[in-house]
């Protein structure tokens, strides 16, 4: 539709409550989620997701519980919507085709899916069911760094005809370069034709996520995320208000009210947050070493109780390649290097 | 003794792994090995051992005289749902593979009187068998309010089966930690890791404890266990002593011991990294010793 008309448009999802979840130790409260969604929805976001950090079902010892069930808060933000739609996020392996059945119920009206990049295929009977639930389907290759182009639009490949509507170049790690970005966008865009779109989702722990993503969307891509103030995992998202600024200087429209959403940042969020995400010492290693976002608070907590410097573990954590869900093996690293060299 | 006759189902990679693993046991003797194609590598190997093969599917089998007393079946849980009335009306004991879970779960070092008595016995999953005996140690010194358990497993050994059905996983074992762990509440996690040279497959184990919990009894008890799943899984080992941390109020007043777990398979037909394969044929060869006594008892008396 866009391409026929000549006039630049990106989609821009916004996370603050998922991949913000990460930053906020899974511990937003309904109140918070229906402040930030009504804010969000009256900018003119057209898509909010709202789940745990590791996705429906991620309340865990692994992962952290959720101070409030997230179902509930799916159900907060569906209630203080009037034009946007809720989102959740679902990793195989961790939620199942039941926990979406309940969002569903709860009023998500779009899922995306998400494997680590190179296991597509266990996604397929959890697109099944998005789709026989008649949700908007979007397909989540996380650490998307990890694979080469080429590589990476086969398994966009296999989401697409497991039914997503849509595939996600997915930087978990914030360790894709310009570059690299372009190359990965362009070769789905290429694999995937007109028929299903592709996305970009940006970390700033090289300092690159807004970068990226107008380097996506000039790859091809039409979706894009985003959270405000940057709240996420590891250095923190692509900050939505600046997303929106930027594509607006360039003449991208994203259909958001910029003085709306510097407002739902800078008042709504801002002052929501005991942290600021930036980009210190340990989110800098991990995009450096490709270490997914999330572990960093993880690893964080185990170097205060085993007495490891942070940037020991992440970097062993890189090195033995573990990915999305494997936090208990920071616990593991982390025990492992506090014994003595020799004993 | 003589050896009671046995009988595998399912020439595939679990199938053909069980059998080296059966063909070292005391008590029970592998006559038959049954697949679909004549060609596949499993029936080959089967037949180069002196096995009688098939590749007529369970009717093939069932058709022969005398019958098997133990089948194995590591076919998928579809066929084993057709299968298991066929052999029970056979008189025919199942050892179940597939994740069709017909009969109560099997796990050699928690459910021996179950798999005495019951004529279908499931092995539960790859994760299950490395974990499931741990929570069983915990819940008996303490109450297990919740247990949770992340599996990670190298992609190469996660099959077909496994990928396009990976919910039946979580939700099968997260069962079997609550009816044979003890535990009030379960959870299970999956990872799939491409990582190469491929990962060994590692597990670790989440008990919800009380705050005066018996660290000290807990922590004898899970390396009791390990020692014991040791005899018939010679690669399974405590990565690191038990963890303990106290209680605290986002785990609603609990504490935490945490159990970290490596499997290093024993590279008989499968890769050593496939840890996940080698606990699952191995727990099912010993499950089927535990039958082959029982079933030699039965003729004795």
């Amino acid at each position: 539709m866009t391409a026929k008309t000549g006039a630049r448009v990106v989609r821009i999802t916004d996370s603050t409550l998922r991949d913000g979840s990460h930053a906020m130790s899974h511990r937003l409260s309904v109140e918070q989620v229906f402040d930030i969604v009504k804010a969000l929805d009256q900018s003119g976001v057209q898509v909010i997701e709202v789940s745990h950090g590791d996705g429906l079902g991620g309340s865990s010892f692994n992962f952290g519980f959720s101070e409030v069930e997230e179902i509930t808060l799916i159900r907060s933000a569906v209630k203080a919507t009037s034009n946007a739609r809720v989102a959740c996020l679902l990793i195989p392996g961790i939620g199942t085709v039941d926990d979406l059945r309940r969002a569903h119920d709860a009023g998500a009206a779009v899922v995306r899916i998400a494997t680590h990049c190179t296991e597509a295929d266990i996604s397929k009977q959890h697109f099944g069911v998005a789709n026989a639930l008649g949700l908007e389907t979007v397909g989540f290759l996380m650490l998307s760094h990890r694979l080469d182009p080429e590589g990476l639009a086969k398994q966009a490949r296999i989401m697409a005809d497991a039914g997503a509507q849509c595939v996600y170049v997915v930087d978990s790690a914030g360790a894709l370069t310009l570059e690299e970005v372009r190359d990965r966008v362009a070769a789905l865009a290429a694999e995937l034709g007109q028929g299903v779109q592709v996305g970009f989702h940006g970390h700033q722990n090289l300092g690159l996520g807004v970068a990226n993503s107008v380097v996506a969307y000039e790859a091809g891509a039409l979706q894009v995320d985003g959270c405000l103030i940057g709240l996420g995992a590891g250095a923190g998202n692509s900050p939505t208000e600046v997303l929106v600024a930027v594509f607006d200087r360039i003449g991208v429209q994203t259909g958001i009210d910029l003085d709306a959403i510097l407002a739902a940042a800078e008042e709504v969020v801002r002052p929501m947050v005991s942290r600021d995400p930036f980009m210190d010492r340990g989110a800098i290693v991990q995009g450096y070493f490709g270490v997914y976002s999330s572990f960093l608070l993880h690893a964080e907590r185990a170097s205060i109780r085993y007495g490891v410097p942070l940037h020991r573990i992440l970097e062993s954590v890189g090195q033995k390649g573990y990915v999305g869900g494997q936090e208990d093996m920071i616990i593991d690293v982390a025990v492992s290097l506090s014994r003595p060299l020799h004993a | 003794m003589a050896k009671v006759a046995a009988a595998i189902v399912g020439s595939g990679n679990i199938g053909t792994d069980l059998l080296f693993k059966l063909q070292r046991s005391d008590l029970i003797e592998v006559r038959w090995m049954v697949g679909v194609d004549p060609l596949s590598d499993g029936l080959r190997l089967a037949r180069s051992q002196g096995v009688e093969t098939m590749a007529g599917g369970a009717a093939q089998l069932l058709a022969s005289d005398p019958l098997p007393r133990i089948v194995f079946e590591a076919t998928s849980a579809e066929v084993h749902r057709g299968n298991a009335p066929l052999y029970a009306a056979a008189g025919i004991r199942a050892v179940d593979l597939t994740p069709a879970a017909v009969g109560p779960f099997a796990v050699p070092t928690v459910t021996v009187d179950l798999v005495r008595a019951s004529p279908n016995v499931n092995m539960t999953s790859c994760g299950g068998q490395a974990t499931i005996p741990m929570v069983a140690a915990v819940s008996s010194v303490c109450k297990v309010g919740y247990a949770e358990i992340v599996s990670s497993i190298a992609s190469k050994s996660a099959g077909p089966g496994t990928r396009a059905n990976i919910d039946e996983f979580t939700r099968t074992t997260a069962r079997a930690l609550e009816v044979v762990g003890g535990a009030e509440r379960g959870k299970a996690i999956i990872i799939l890791n491409p990582v190469e040279p491929p990962m060994l497959m590692r597990a670790t184990v989440f008990c919800a404890i009380p705050p005066d919990a018996d660290l000290g009894a807990i922590s004898d008890a899970v390396t009791d266990m390990s020692r014991r799943i040791q005899e018939f899984v010679p690669g399974y080992r405590l990565h690191a002593e038990p963890q303990f941390d106290g209680a605290e109020e986002r785990w609603l007043g609990s504490g935490r011991v945490t159990i970290l777990i490596e499997v290093e398979g024993s590279g008989d037909y499968l890769p050593r990294y496939a840890g996940n394969l080698d606990i699952m044929t191995s727990a099912a060869a010993r499950v089927g010793e535990l039958i082959a006594l029982e079933l030699s008892s039965e003729v004795a008396a």
